[in-house]
């Protein structure tokens, strides 16, 4: 064990403990923060599996991504917006019926967007200089950004909330208020987490996938498709983004323009945490960063919540920068 | 570097300047347009506008063609990828802003300092160097990409640090009414809006918009000497050989991680030395000035001017802040005037969910800017005035990706 690694299981050790004090000092209040560090945390994890993906395969920065997520609960809003109606307030099976078309139609638009993003502006520019699709990623964001201020304005947007809730559907359990809500968020994770590994492992294209990840040349020798591989793992990331952005709008239910930007940063941190390029560590460190940013939140202020997560990101990278599972890709 | 190996002739002055070569030079003959243009710039814009609105605009421009300089030193030259840069120019503005204001008045400690803008700009500068230094330490010993992370990471946090440390910065609330520099003597003239040359005595900025023209302009003459002999320095050809294999620069006998940090702080430096200078012409210093947005805009400035190449970032920057600041800026007022003129005035008034085009124009900015990134990008992936030897080296690769192409056998 060499010192970074040392000084990063130091740190990770001391959190752990002061952790610990206060879950034995207040159990209710700890418990009710993980809780809520849960359901945040199943998020971002959706979101990083994009960003850990894409850089995998192509070792681009998907600035876009964040905006993809957004773009998600901005179109899931407005098609839950035609089967809403007067129904918001209870448990319906009209708005069950509801969310299982909504959920299918924008993962797949937004999957079709994304494989349109990676056609006009990554593909062209695969053997330019490296800053040049980075440019255009940061370029496609603004647009994505444009696009959803140009649709709805600078104003909050609200989605529809239905998502079963109210008094028959929260509980308190010794003290810790859970509702279905949060339930729905980590089980709905959960489910696109596990999808996702038994695809990358189970699949053909997954294998694809993992092969051209490691090393694009030798696996285009093996008869890969590279352009159609780069381009599912594109559309796999949108997917993932667009159920992520569907959970959040109904999680939280008000969506801005640039919501994106903020969340896909602590995303991108959360993949980088996990050791970037590695599937199971871009879920666990989403869930990781989620605990992280509710128990900030919560112990140490909400405003040096953004401090404490940046922190984290240089701090993992100067001690362990393969991360908490390791990196998955080779030095090209 | 050019010099004619012939036998002096006699001739002209005209003549021993070789125009004529020089102008078949790229880079010679932008620094020679830039030049006259500087030059004439205050006193043309003076009497065709009335009012030096256009130097002041001018001036603020130095800051980003000085900031984008000082990233060329990082991206373009070494080839480390920075998106945090911002970071570095807000603590260049703070120094001086905390050192020149009446702000440490109300803070733990309760004594302003009033520091001489002079000194701070080097001390924004060195401060800025040795933040640089401190982040890049532990960071430039890993592989390109992770600098770039950790960079993005600093640059969010230290707008935040300043915004949270609000008994000290003022947080929110900004930081106003910074000193002025001054100088014992000043000299003034038509091209100021004076109606005669005359010199001023213990002259005092006070956000005079041609001082501070002439001020940026002089700061930017020597960034650029500075970067250009660094560039042509052992130093310089260290950063061009890590840029283009890391393994064999070290192979040769380059302490990589040296080298590196180097480039990092000289880069930082640059920004700390702008940001001082911006405190002061800006006269505020707030937190949200500092924001990633900044950092990518510079980097933009850089790539699209032409990575590694000192008059083709000058000119990106150039022609990015006149986009942002004037062409998008202006685009509201402009379609209407442009609607009104064909005879379409009604699609100037709002009309249900319609909300008017001056308003439809303001809130397409966003997608315009990214448009003309990716179009830019797409078009010329190598910036609009790229270096001869990227160039050439970018013309390489694509040959031999050509060939490879050529050479596989369709696989069905």
């Amino acid at each position: 064990m060499s010192v970074g690694d040392l000084g990063f299981f130091l740190i990770v050790a001391i959190a752990l403990v002061l952790l610990a004090g206060e879950a034995v000092a207040h159990p209710s209040q700890f418990a009710q923060v993980l809780v809520f560090g849960l359901a945040d945390g199943a998020i971002y994890a959706l979101v990083a599996l994009g960003y850990t993906m894409v850089y995998g395969i192509i070792e681009l920065i998907n600035f876009a991504h964040g905006d993809v997520f957004t773009l998600g609960a901005y179109v899931g809003a407005t098609i839950m917006a035609f089967f809403a109606g007067a129904s918001e307030d209870s448990f319906l099976v009209a708005n069950l019926i509801a969310l299982l078309i909504t959920f299918p139609v924008v993962m797949l638009i937004m999957g079709a967007v994304n494989i349109t993003i990676e056609r006009v502006a990554y593909r062209p520019l695969r053997n330019a200089p490296r800053l040049a699709p980075l440019i255009t990623a940061i370029g496609m964001s603004f647009l994505l950004e444009g696009i959803m201020f140009l649709w709805h304005g600078p104003a909050t947007v609200h989605v529809p909330d239905l998502l079963p809730h109210g008094a028959g559907f929260q509980t308190t359990i010794g003290g810790v208020f859970i509702s279905f809500k949060d339930v729905f968020v980590v089980i709905a994770a959960a489910i696109l987490v596990t999808l996702l590994a038994i695809f990358i492992n189970g699949s053909k294209l997954g294998k694809a996938m993992r092969a051209t990840a490691q090393d694009r040349d030798a696996s285009q020798l093996m008869g890969i498709n590279i352009n159609r591989t780069i381009a599912a793992t594109f559309f796999i990331g949108a997917v993932l983004a667009g159920a992520g952005g569907m959970i959040w709008g109904l999680y939280f239910n008000t969506i801005t323009y640039n919501l994106g930007f903020r969340t896909g940063l602590v995303a991108f941190t959360s993949a980088v945490f996990g050791g970037i390029g590695n599937i199971p560590g871009a879920a666990l460190g989403g869930m990781v960063i989620g605990l992280t940013a509710a128990f900030s939140d919560n112990y140490i202020g909400s405003k040096w919540t953004q401090v404490v997560i940046f922190g984290i990101l240089i701090g993992v990278l100067v001690f362990r920068p393969t991360g908490l599972l390791g990196m998955r890709v080779p030095e090209k | 570097m050019s010099e004619p190996t012939t036998v002096k002739k006699p001739g002209s002055l005209w003549a021993r300047l070789h125009l004529r070569e020089r102008i078949k030079d790229r880079d010679t003959a932008i620094y020679g347009v830039l030049l006259v243009v500087v030059l004439v710039w205050p006193m043309s814009t003076y009497y065709a506008t009335g009012s030096s609105f256009l130097t002041s605009q001018a001036a603020h421009a130095g800051t980003w063609v000085l900031l984008a300089i000082g990233l060329n030193v990082v991206v373009g030259f070494a080839g480390l990828l920075d998106l945090g840069y911002a970071a570095f120019f807000a603590i260049g503005a703070y120094c001086y802003a905390l050192f020149a204001s009446f702000q440490l008045q109300s803070s733990p400690l309760h004594h302003a300092y009033h520091l001489p803008f002079w000194l701070m700009l080097f001390v924004g500068m060195f401060v800025a160097a040795a933040a640089g230094a401190i982040l890049g330490f532990p960071t430039l010993r890993l592989r390109g990409d992770y600098l770039a992370i950790v960079t993005l990471g600093f640059g969010e946090i230290v707008p935040q640090l300043f915004l949270n440390l609000d008994q000290w910065t003022g947080g929110i609330n900004a930081i106003g009414s910074i000193d002025q520099p001054s100088l014992p003597g000043w000299i003034t003239g038509p091209w100021a809006g004076a109606t005669s040359i005359a010199i001023l005595p213990n002259f005092n900025f006070s956000y005079d918009p041609t001082a501070y023209y002439v001020l940026v302009v002089i700061m930017i003459i020597i960034a650029v000497v500075l970067v250009t002999n660094l560039h042509r320095s052992r130093l310089g050809r260290a950063w061009m050989a890590i840029r283009e294999d890391e393994v064999a620069a070290a192979a040769m006998g380059i302490n990589t991680v040296t080298t590196k940090l180097l480039a990092f702080s000289i880069g930082a430096s640059f920004s700390g030395f702008a940001g001082a200078y911006y405190g002061a012409s800006f006269g505020l210093v707030s937190p949200d000035s500092f924001l990633f947005v900044v950092s990518i805009t510079v980097l933009v400035m850089v790539v699209l001017g032409g990575m590694g190449n000192i008059t083709g970032v000058i000119v990106g920057a150039i022609a990015i802040y006149f986009v942002l600041n004037n062409v998008l800026v202006s685009l509201p007022t402009n379609a209407e005037s442009f609607a009104n003129a064909v005879g379409l005035g009604f699609i100037t008034k709002t009309n249900g969910d319609w909300p008017g085009l001056a308003e439809e124009a303001r809130r397409l900015q966003f997608l315009l800017y990214g448009l003309i990134l990716v179009g830019m990008m797409l078009l010329r992936p190598q910036g609009l005035f790229p270096s001869r030897v990227r160039e050439q080296e970018l013309k390489h690769d694509a040959v031999v990706e050509e060939e490879t192409v050529a050479e596989q056998v369709p696989a069905r």
